[in-house]
């Protein structure tokens, strides 16, 4: 192929070959333009910071002081500080995981801080022998890894107000965050609990101050959830669930117990304030969808999203973040003329199950207004709805579980706003 | 090349969920009884769970008034905690109303999430008959049961919700 063809629109808006940035000789236009600003500082032959030695050692490692900006937002109760949320900025990070200190928090009455020493858990109900174990027995436990994301179920709920927020999108988006979770498959330990035939459900419970309860299907349990002991590579930090945290790959943030203590296997759900009151979408009918666990596919553009500028026309990359609570990510398509043509992003490596993928697509902006979309599909065939289509099906009342496609408008003079369209 | 070995060992995990883990250690410890009945806060829509003891509106007033109010608002109105009676809209009307009243399946939920979280700066501080009497008194400003109805363990599963069959299941079992 030559040049030329490359750089030639597959989709409306200047959509380009979502291969374009792995072929070789291809040069930014903006790039080459402010390399030539740069230069003259860097001709001097020793920055300042070359000029002596560096700091010494860490213990622990933290962000450039350069990267301070780069934080969750946090909004606790006025009455009750440890009550609310925090979200992930997904604006400023880049690949599929998020950094430990990054990951949304819910919390419904602030941070417990457990001595993992005097911390059990139980395993009872509907079982021939129940069980308690200590941290240091799990510890022993043959492990395995799930890399997932964590959704909360009220996550974008800022999607079902009738004019468009006008936020940076991890205040909108990022009660969503994606972490490699270490620990024991909980079939093993209900296994050795030995089920009895009746039970068909678990009542998760934690060691926070609200005890916070859910029930969950006992299928989903036997089928890939884990006792995660590790995020990331260290100890679950206490703000996501230290010492002991269930994780139900694929299924609201909710059901991902944090500071887990107690699994009561039963055959009834208990009707917990958290499966009845919340996290339970009412419906234009009047009636409400209970035990809506799954997350369904949702995809964002990241970069470029509001707050963002773009500086002059020419070659950006378009980058974002797809997932389903089904499966893989099967395709994500990107439009840059709002919603008339599509075309296909390229998907990063590695594409897992019910796993943040990250999406790339080059677009040529030529200066002029246009609306970025992107919409995912996932393997089972599922495709992100358009919003007017969620709210037709959904009614503006749900609260919980909205995933619709997400507009940014591209102002000509390159400032970016969230719009419906 | 990490990624590429991060990759591989995933899709193992991911093709053959069972691995080797049938295989453990079996350290888990018979868990005693008191351990088991402490711990185990558990209620149920049917009463399953519910303790010994009993409380009235008119007594769960007071409860309301020195533990819940600064929270959550004169009468239940709402104010820096969740609105939890005085509704004035349905569940079709244009903005919804979700209180106990209009929302709630089962009285049941109100006894066992006060239990547990409530009131949210001092948890565990109600004793049974305060916990049942200002159940009582939520149910009481939602208009569900008189101001001088004892609720105990056996009337309080008996509370006619209006929105009992409000909610539809909506969990499918993978095949
Ligand atoms: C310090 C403030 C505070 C006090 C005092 C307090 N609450 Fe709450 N309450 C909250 C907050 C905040 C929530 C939301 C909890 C969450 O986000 O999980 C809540 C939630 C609730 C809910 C669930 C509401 C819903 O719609 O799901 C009930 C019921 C409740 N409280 C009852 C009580 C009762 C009864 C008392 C007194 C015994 C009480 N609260 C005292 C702050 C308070």
């Amino acid at each position: 192929m030559s040049k030329h063809n490359e750089m030639q629109a597959v989709a409306g808006g200047g959509l380009l070959d979502r291969r374009l940035f792995l072929k070789k000789g291809l040069s930014f236009s903006a790039l080459a333009l402010s390399a030539d600003v740069l230069a003259a500082e860097l001709d001097a032959p020793r920055p300042e910071w070359a000029q002596k030695p560096g700091t010494p050692f860490s213990n622990y490692g933290h962000p450039s002081r350069y990267e301070q900006k780069t934080i969750r937002w946090t909004m606790g109760n006025a009455m009750a500080a440890g009550n609310g949320v925090s979200w992930t900025p997904l604006q400023d990070l880049e690949g599929m995981i998020t950094p430990s200190g990054l990951h949304f928090e819910r919390h419904h009455n602030g941070v417990p801080q457990i001595d993992p020493a005097q911390h059990k858990l139980l395993i009872h109900g509907l079982v021939n022998q129940s069980l308690v174990f200590t941290m240091e027995d799990l510890q022993r436990y043959p492990m395995t890894s799930v890399l997932c994301f964590i959704e909360c179920g009220g996550n974008s709920n800022a999607g079902w107000q009738t004019q468009p927020i006008q936020t940076q999108v991890g205040y909108f988006h990022g009660m969503a965050s994606c972490s490699e979770w270490t620990g024991i498959p909980l079939r093993l330990l209900l296994n050795e609990a030995q089920i009895k035939g009746r039970a068909k459900w678990l009542i998760a419970e934690g060691a926070d101050a609200s005890l916070m309860n859910v029930s969950l299907p006992l299928d989903k349990a036997l089928d890939d959830c884990i006792l995660a002991l590790y995020q990331n590579g260290e100890r679950i930090r206490p703000e996501n669930g230290y010492p002991l945290r269930l994780i139900v790959p694929g299924w609201e943030g909710v059901v991902n117990v944090k500071w887990l203590r107690r699994l009561h296997l039963t055959n009834q759900p208990t009707m917990a304030r958290n499966e009845t009151s919340k996290y339970t979408e009412l419906m234009p009918s009047g009636k409400a969808r209970q035990f809506t666990f799954v997350m369904e596919a949702k995809s964002l553009i990241t970069q470029p999203s509001f707050g963002h500028k773009l500086k002059q026309p020419g070659l950006y990359q378009i980058s974002g973040l797809a997932w389903s609570g089904r499966g893989k990510i099967a395709k994500v398509e990107v439009s840059a003329d709002g919603g008339k043509t599509w075309a296909e992003a390229q998907l990063q490596e590695p594409v897992l199950s019910k796993c943040f993928t990250r999406f790339r697509i080059p677009w040529q902006w030529n200066g002029q207004q246009a609306i970025l979309k992107s919409r995912a599909i996932d393997e089972t065939g599922y495709v992100q709805p358009e919003r007017d289509v969620l709210v037709k099906s959904q009614g503006q009342h749900g609260y919980f579980h909205y995933n619709a496609i997400v507009s940014w408008e591209v102002a000509s003079n390159g400032s970016i706003s969230h719009v419906y369209a | 090349m990490f990624m590429r070995n991060l990759f591989f060992s995933l899709a193992v995990f991911v093709a053959y969920p069972v691995l080797a883990v049938e295989n453990s250690p079996k350290l888990g410890k018979s868990a005693p009884q008191t351990l088991q009945k402490n711990w185990n806060l558990d209620i149920f829509p049917d009463g399953t769970g519910l303790p010994a003891g009993s409380g009235t509106a008119a007594q769960g007033k007071k409860v309301y008034q020195q533990y819940c109010l600064s929270c959550h608002g004169v009468d239940g109105t709402g104010d820096s905690a969740d609105e939890l009676a005085g509704a004035k809209h349905g569940l079709t009307d244009t903005v919804p109303d979700k209180t106990i009243g209009t929302y709630w399946p089962y009285a049941t939920t109100i006894f066992d999430f006060t239990r547990r979280a409530m009131p949210l700066n001092a948890p565990g501080v109600l004793n049974n008959d305060q916990l049942y009497a200002v159940t009582a008194y939520l149910l009481y400003l939602n208009h569900l049961v008189k101001e001088t109805e004892v609720i105990n363990a056996s009337t309080l599963p008996k509370v006619k919700m209006p929105n009992r069959d409000g909610f539809i299941n909506s969990y499918q079992p993978k095949k």
